[in-house]
């Protein structure tokens, strides 16, 4: 029931914090609050406190009969990768609700109501191991985040979030007609169809058919990852989506493209994604150059991060299709250094905005010394993102470059030239909002104590991850070690040395 | 006591998260306290590791000290862990030696009122938020970074003091950041040495894919038993480490950002840009000399690299109007000296002219600091002059350094270091004479332009009065570095003058000898040592000869047309600035003119064409019937002529 609850304490409490707005205004930060804080919690001791088990890949794993008929089952797993991505999201999700604290005043429940079930969707995704039930949770990301967007966006929402609805959805058309595909598939080989991701991942489809599904899964996530050239629908998004909306946008949604390309198109299709894989790292090569070179051309800050995070997910292109244990586990290091440099780059780019009115950074400059908290904390965040030893982020990209070389030189050596232009657009950040002389005279308060307090967190875990990473190395290691070798015998025996859990079956 | 090493490190470490995180409710002297008081007590740490170091040096050449597991994950183990050996503790002491001296003088240099330095009065940043405590932090954290660079055990942990001191000094180049110029000059810093440590990264990919390690010294050990002399894999990588170097020392092709790095405070100039982080290339070359010996094209490289820089910046200090842009293209020459030195084989010569270079540049930047502050920020040697007699202690203090910096003969530390390396460069088989041809021509030019210094501003009528004399902090550390300029040049006697060669055969437990071609004996050398010895004296006459009479020679020569092309084309750089801008940042500023993007843009052409055919389409729909009956009769008509012919 630990996994359920999981998805059920965000889920119940949307509505409740949609009801909860009319007798008390602030009631629904507080319930969000408190329903991301419980899911925290639970993913900690999880984490903390494993449950011992002596066999499987799963830590956890659930699953309840639903469909039978069409092998459709409530299956839900969770391994070190979804673990840790799961504090992620929590994690994320209390952050996004705490920049909306003041940026929010209109319709405060409906907003939470959706923050609430976006990440109900998202944790879902980094659960489900049902594939129908995955494109369930995949879907139900998306509505809510169209709202969060359209209503409470800036000026361009309407035309950023509908774009952003268009693309995710043609994805997600791809994806679903490749899941029944799939399904069917299993069906003429044994007689009866099954979305399980066991059943299928034993297929190991291959030939022109495995091409074919591997595309439609591959497109599905690349489109949410973003890949180039399915990137456009995110600058867009980014940058009109309101503080909250970002954090999550930037932190997870792009994650869930990541996820589903470890989780799926890796083990489902072993043999096509490793004839593919020159082409994705030439994408991922080519968005980390790109991405970049855009994100120095910007004049509006939330744009600059935006196009800097489809620089850094190229990292993650790389590094998946590397397929290599190293590159993977820079991957998820990653992930989750990107998810909090980028969701507190864009959270600053939110207090900034409350306090000048504009992201326009031609008329920023010289900030420094009028706001220094926050000052130097977007310092410490775009260096991380420039991807500076000690931080996060560095592991994560060297992990990825140090796996990737030996198979791809060439692209690797593209892709760490993305160091420099990474420096080019960082510091141009910092010296167009914060150094240089001030335009127009300011005075404006600094951040406030919660946001503080906030921020102070996430950079305390940017430094800690980036001197200690081994949490996370040795959390994830199973998983991604079993997300390889599905190839080779999809029982592979795992590696139970660091976390031995009970596998907990109805 | 060797136990205490991880101490050294953590102690600046802390001093600097004590002042980034707390020093806001600290007064002045409670930073600088916390500042000076952290990079004191890792000297003090350092000395006491050094003597229990030293004292057991017979048993043991080297300590290593693991602190934790830094990534253990798949076939990739990387420690935190610190590796000291005489290399690493020599360069150890310099840091935190002349670092704390350098943050001693901070104090007081840095509490002067008009440390908004040239910028408008308005912009008295050290004033207004914190400047006094922003300098003592970065630069503890410098001191942090630097050590972790050249304590560390394993190649990824000196990449992050590599690009940790990058950072500090960008940080502090653009520390007076209201004026643009100033960031635009750290930018290009930490950009132009990114360029080299990304070839450095990539050089780390390779060692790592090839050993499965990245243990400096384990590298190395692999990388000899399976790499042939010459291979190509060890000269790719022995170039790529060489790209980093030269992009943080500051040489041949990446000169270009240490003169523009001189728009950062004084000291920073001093500590960070002349005698420690410029010197980190100078330190992994020697650290890697295993790696370097395997890749003998490289290594020739590196000598080349050095006599062209050393010339090519010797020529440009010639002709600086601004002090310390003067000093730094001195630095620039200076580290070419060192390169060269680590090119013919002779690595402790390198390290020993590090050793002297700190002493005497550090002093030369300390003494000029004190200097501009006394005329309130005058860096233009052509409004000073007649300083001597109004500030004696910076007069000389400053003449020791530039009599060090020459190679005065047998009296300064100077002509020690750079006459091992001449001598190297003459004896070594793997040297060319016209490399020591280059070295030598080089000690006439740097007498001149160090000796052009001391008389264009201590010498002749005074042009801006000076202000009040420098306080105890700031002479206290002139006092000694202009002791330690002269003296520690004895740490290396040779053996035609007294042979005492305590600092190689302290060395040699860290660094091979220098090899020698067959008939080099004392006579020769003796003869090598006459001629560097005469060369610098005929420096510093020609400077005497062309900077002293009033109105001074030199200016008549420049007036030429021909001699002033000349001129203005070295005080630039010798045009690199102007390549890099056509080279680079042109298509740089070219691709990102445009904050569109070309993709999305593509896509919001479907969008469009879509949008006009829906257009197009409406517009049929108009409502009128007669228009309905006509376009359908046509629609039919067309049908079924399209029916027959398909028919027929």
């Amino acid at each position: 029931m630990m996994l359920w609850s999981l998805i059920l304490i965000p889920l119940l409490a949307a509505p409740l914090a949609w009801y909860a707005e009319r007798p008390v205004r602030s009631a629904p930060r507080w319930i969000a609050i408190a329903a991301l804080g419980a899911d925290l919690l639970i993913a900690l001791l999880l984490w903390v406190f494993p449950t011992a088990s002596d066999e499987g890949r799963w830590l956890l794993e659930s699953l309840v009969r639903w469909i039978p008929r069409w092998g459709i089952g409530l299956h839900l797993g969770l391994d070190g990768l979804s673990l840790v991505l799961i504090v992620l999201a929590s994690f994320l999700g209390l952050v996004a609700v705490v920049s909306s604290w003041t940026e929010i005043q209109e319709r405060v429940g409906f907003f939470h109501f959706n923050l609430l079930l976006v990440l109900t969707g998202v944790i879902g995704v980094f659960l489900a191991l049902d594939l129908f039930l995955f494109f369930l949770f995949w879907e139900v990301m998306l509505v809510p985040m169209y709202l969060l967007i359209a209503i409470w966006g800036h000026e361009r929402r309407r035309y950023a979030s509908f774009k952003f609805f268009l693309f995710t959805q043609a994805g997600s058309l791809l994806l679903l007609v490749a899941i029944v595909a799939l399904a069917l598939l299993h069906q003429d080989a044994t007689g009866r169809p099954s979305f399980d991701y066991a059943d299928l991942a034993a297929l190991a489809v291959s030939g022109p058919v495995g091409w074919w599904l591997m595309l439609g899964f591959f497109a599905g996530f690349a489109v949410k990852l973003p890949a180039v050239p399915l990137h456009a629908w995110l600058p867009d998004a980014h940058t009109e989506a309101p503080t909250g909306g970002s954090v999550i946008l930037a932190g997870l949604l792009l994650k869930t493209g990541a996820y589903g390309l470890l989780r799926f198109t890796l083990p489902l299709f072993p043999e096509p994604a490793r004839e593919f894989a020159p082409i994705a790292m030439g994408l991922g090569a080519a968005a980390i150059i790109y991405g970049a070179v855009l994100a120095f051309a910007q004049t509006d800050f939330k744009r600059l991060v935006a196009y800097s995070s489809i620089s850094h997910l190229g990292f993650a292109l790389l590094g998946i299709f590397a397929m290599t244990d190293l590159a993977l586990q820079g991957v998820v290091m990653q992930m989750v250094a990107h998810g909090i440099s980028t969701g507190a780059l864009f959270m600053l780019a939110g207090a900034l905005q409350e306090r000048l009115h504009t992201r326009d950074m031609r008329r920023m400059g010289g900030l420094w010394s009028t706001v220094p908290r926050l000052a130097s904390l977007a310092l410490l965040f775009a260096i991380a993102s420039l991807g500076l030893p000690g931080l996060a982020n560095f592991i994560g990209e060297f992990l990825v470059l140090f796996g990737s070389f030996a198979g791809q030189p060439l692209f690797t050596i593209v892709a760490a030239t993305g160091m420099v232009t990474a420096a080019l657009y960082a510091l141009a950040l910092l010296q167009r909002t914060f150094f240089g002389r001030q335009t127009e005279a300011r005075i404006v308060p600094d951040l406030s104590r919660l946001s503080f307090a906030v921020l102070l967190v996430m950079a305390i875990v940017q430094v800690w991850l980036g001197w200690y990473p081994q949490p996370v190395l040795s959390t994830t290691e199973p998983a991604v070690r079993a997300l390889l070798s599905s190839d080779r015998s999809v029982d592979a025996p795992v590696n139970p040395g660091y976390l031995t859990f009970n596998v907990e079956r109805p | 006591m060797l136990p205490l090493l991880w101490l050294i490190p953590v102690l600046p470490l802390g001093g600097f998260l004590l002042l980034a995180l707390f020093g806001g409710s600290f007064s002045r002297r409670v930073v600088a306290w916390v500042g000076v008081g952290s990079v004191g007590a890792a000297t003090l740490v350092t000395g006491f590791v050094a003597w229990e170091f030293l004292r057991g040096f017979s048993q043991i050449d080297s300590y290593r000290q693991t602190l934790w597991t830094w990534v253990a994950t798949s076939d990739m183990t990387v420690s935190v862990s610190w590796h000291l050996d005489a290399l690493s503790l020599l360069m150890a002491l310099v840091i935190t030696g002349v670092g704390f001296l350098i943050h001693l003088y901070s104090i007081e240099y840095m509490s002067d009122p008009g440390q908004a330095g040239v910028s408008a009065p308005a912009g008295r940043a050290g004033e207004n938020d914190g400047g006094y405590r922003r300098f003592f932090a970065y630069m503890n954290l410098f001191v942090f970074s630097m050590l972790t660079l050249v304590l560390a055990d394993n190649l990824l942990l000196l990449y992050l003091g590599w690009e940790g001191v990058g950072l500090c000094s960008y940080l502090l180049i653009g520390f007076w950041y209201r004026e643009p110029q100033n960031g635009a000059a750290a930018q290009k810093a930490f950009i132009v040495t990114r360029i080299g440590d990304t070839a450095f990264a990539v050089g780390l990919f390779i060692l790592f894919v090839h050993f499965q390690t990245l243990s400096i010294q384990q590298v190395q050990a692999l990388a000899s038993a399976a790499w042939p002399v010459g291979s190509g894999l060890a000269v790719t990588v022995a170039a790529l480490l060489l790209a980093g170097a030269v992009g943080k020392s500051a040489q041949l092709p990446l000169q270009v950002w240490l003169p523009d790095a001189m728009a950062g405070p004084t000291p920073v100039s001093a500590l960070i840009h002349a005698a420690t982080m410029v010197t980190a290339g100078v330190y992994l070359i020697a650290r890697m000399h295993g790696l370097f010996a395997l890749a003998p094209a490289v290594q020739y490289a590196v000598a080349v690299i050095g006599v062209l820089t050393l010339l090519l910046a010797a020529c440009s200090a010639l002709v600086q109007r601004d002090l310390k842009r003067a000093l730094a293209y001195s630095t620039i020459s200076q580290i070419g000296y060192m390169f060269l030195a680590l090119g013919v084989g002779a690595w402790s010569a390198a390290l020993f002219h590090f050793l002297t270079h700190a002493c005497f540049k550090a002093l030369l930047f300390l003494a000029a600091g004190s200097v501009i502050l006394s005329l309130h920020h005058e860096q233009d040697i052509f409004r000073m002059g007649g300083l001597r007699r109004p500030l004696p202690l910076a007069f000389w203090t400053f003449t020791i350094g530039a009599a060090a910096m020459s190679g005065v003969p047998l009296i300064t530390s100077g002509f020690y270091s750079k006459d091992w390396i001449l001598w190297s460069a003459w004896s070594s088989p793997l040297s060319g004479e016209w490399i020591w041809f280059g070295g030598a021509l080089g000690t006439v030019l740097t007498a001149l332009y160090s000796f052009r210094l001391v008389f264009r501003v201590f010498f002749g009528e005074v042009r801006t009065e000076p202000g009040p004399r420098p306080g105890a902090a700031v002479s206290i550390p002139l006092v000694v570095l202009a002791l330690l300029a002269v003296t520690v040049g004895f740490l290396e006697i040779p053996r035609t003058i007294g042979d005492a060669p305590w600092f190689s055969s302290y060395l040699a437990h860290a660094l091979p000898a220098a090899p020698s071609l067959p008939g080099m004996d004392e006579s020769v050398e003796a003869e090598q040592q006459m001629t560097i010895s005469i060369t610098s004296l005929l420096g510093i006459l020609l400077a005497a000869a062309l900077f002293l009479p009033r109105p001074a020679p030199a200016d008549r020569i420049v007036a030429a047309t021909w001699t002033h092309a000349i001129h203005t084309f070295w005080q630039g750089g010798w045009g690199f600035d102007r390549l890099y801008g056509v080279l680079l940042i042109k298509p740089w500023l070219f691709l990102t003119c445009d904050e569109d993007d070309v993709i999305d843009r593509g896509y919001g052409a479907v969008a469009g064409a879509l949008c006009s055919l829906h257009d197009g389409l409406s517009r049929l729909q108009t409502g009128r019937l007669r228009w309905y009956a006509a376009t359908m009769a046509m629609g039919a008509l067309l049908l079924l002529g399209a029916f027959a012919l398909w028919i027929a």
